[in-house]
């Protein structure tokens, strides 16, 4: 039985190196302990200058996605235990510029989830004299699943699609759109289709199905992406055999 | 690896990692992933030989007893053999993607992902006996 | 929406996807395998010409033939342009990838046309 493990943390101080290192830290095993523990215990006793994000503790936040042996984890839900003898490889999430130590740079993965118009969208509000709007269980059933999401960014960090293409508006944005679109509430599916169709939109995507593996909450991205591109195939051949449509 | 670090008081230098062209070997989903493209290479090298049979039907019996013959040749029957095996793997694959991508609903309930599967192989299943038997009854 | 081809081209390569999964195992083991490896009786000349020039039989090979290869051309074309990076030749790849499979098509309706 062990009672110390080895974790190989990246490190990157822009104002020391021009490239990150890796540093070895040994840390006690405890059966119940997951890496943000183990990061913890380094913060607190071994070198405070580490530098990581993280919140809750407990996998509803979203803050705390790292590579863990080279697989994209929430640590606080990544058992030290699982990944027994070690040592373990901690990485700053893949695919994203490293800004310090284990913290990436969020503002593309910010501005896609913008980009996709993540809100209630209707022709005409209903005045409030007519009460508000209902939806059944069955309604809240279709996009409930994509609903889900904590913007924890793992989908990213799996998708090699994002890695080589940059430009792609990735998993959880075209979720989050197909949570929008699925709600009965909503007026914008049109709207969302036309962003989504864009060149770095749902046609990029090759189905890999790396992004549903590495949810944690089980949102399934790559399902509601292909899902997208069926509405937006059947929504092309419509344009081309009804164009005086419904325009 | 010793180049001197880019700093600057208000613009921090992030750093960008490289993604490697040999990305699909890093891991073994990210490999599985690319055979299961490659598997197109397969089908199109199918497509082209039901059309060369074809075109040698259409012809004359000489041009199709050549194509027969050819077909019998071991460089032949190796890369049929291989053709064959990747064809099934995207067959297989495709059928276990397939209910993701189609979602279908009795009422309000989703059809769950399982019965879409079985749905699939049973329709393989029943349009290869038709195929084999069409072919081989003389 | 119209603009692009690309909801076009997936539809393609979906039905290809389809048919090659539920049909090509069968046949390649069948006259890849089976009959060259003389395992099963062939169908004599005869008997395979008189069946294939009925009309729903030039149909199905027609589709037998023409979907699966823009499948592949399709899937292939993505590969390329993911798996070795060659984002700056992705014209070139597009025109080679679906050309042939437009000359392939073409020949296929030509020949099962004038059987």
């Amino acid at each position: 039985m062990q009672s110390t493990l080895m974790l190989t943390v990246m490190r990157y101080r822009p104002e020391q190196e021009a490239e990150p290192t890796f540093q070895t830290f040994e840390v006690p095993y405890r059966k119940d302990w997951v890496v943000l523990d183990a990061l913890n215990h380094i913060k607190d006793n071994l070198d405070g200058s580490l530098s990581y994000r993280w919140s809750c503790r407990m996998g509803v936040c979203g803050s705390c996605g790292m590579m863990v042996n080279g697989e994209p984890k929430l640590t606080c839900a990544a058992f030290l235990s699982e990944n027994l003898p070690g040592p373990i490889r901690v990485e700053p999430l893949r695919y994203f510029p490293i800004v310090r130590d284990l913290v990436v740079e969020l503002s593309d993965f910010l501005r896609k989830l913008k980009k996709v118009k993540p809100w209630i969208i209707r022709e005409e509000e209903k005045p409030l004299s007519e009460g508000e709007y209902s939806q059944t269980p069955e309604q809240m059933e279709l996009y409930k699943q994509f609903s889900m999401c904590i913007n924890c960014m793992l989908c990213y960090a799996a998708c090699p699609v994002y890695g080589l293409e940059p430009s792609f508006i990735g998993p959880a944005a075209i979720a989050l759109a197909q949570r929008y679109n699925k709600d009965n509430r909503d007026q914008g599916a049109e709207e969302r289709l036309e962003i989504c169709s864009e060149h770095d939109g749902i046609w990029q995507c090759t189905f890999v199905g790396e992004c549903t593996k590495a949810c944690p909450k089980g949102v399934d991205p790559a399902g509601a992406i292909q899902q997208y591109k069926l509405v937006g195939a059947m929504a092309w051949f419509k344009s081309w055999l009804l164009p005086w449509g419904e325009r | 690896m010793n180049a001197s670090a880019q700093y600057t008081l208000y613009h921090p230098k992030w750093y960008r990692r490289h993604v490697s062209v040999w990305w699909w070997l890093k891991t073994w989903s990210y490999t599985k992933f690319v055979l299961r493209e490659l598997t197109s290479v397969s089908v199109a090298y199918f497509a082209v030989v039901a059309l060369w049979q074809v075109r040698s039907l259409a012809c004359c019996a000489e041009a199709y007893t050549r194509f027969l013959r050819l077909m019998e040749s071991p460089f032949f029957l190796a890369i049929n053999l291989i053709a064959l095996i990747f064809v099934l793997f995207h067959a297989l694959t495709w059928f276990h993607l397939a209910p993701r991508a189609m979602v279908f609903r009795l009422g309000s309930r989703r059809l769950p992902d399982k019965l879409v599967v079985g749905m699939n192989y049973i329709a393989w299943i029943v349009l290869s006996a038709l195929i084999a038997w069409i072919m081989l009854r003389g | 929406m119209p603009k692009t081809k690309t909801p076009f081209l997936w539809t393609l390569f979906s039905v290809g996807g389809t048919i090659a999964a539920l049909l090509y195992p069968v046949h390649m083991l069948l006259q890849g395998l089976a009959i060259p490896l003389g395992w099963v009786a062939p169908p004599g000349y005869d008997t395979l010409v008189s069946l294939v020039r009925h009309p729903l039989a030039r149909l199905y090979l027609f589709v037998f033939i023409a979907f699966p290869l823009f499948h592949g051309a399709h899937r292939f074309r993505y590969t390329l342009y993911d798996g070795l990076k060659l984002k700056h030749l992705t014209t070139l790849i597009a025109v080679l990838c679906y050309g042939s499979a437009l000359i392939g098509t073409i020949l296929a309706a030509y020949t099962l046309w004038s059987l």
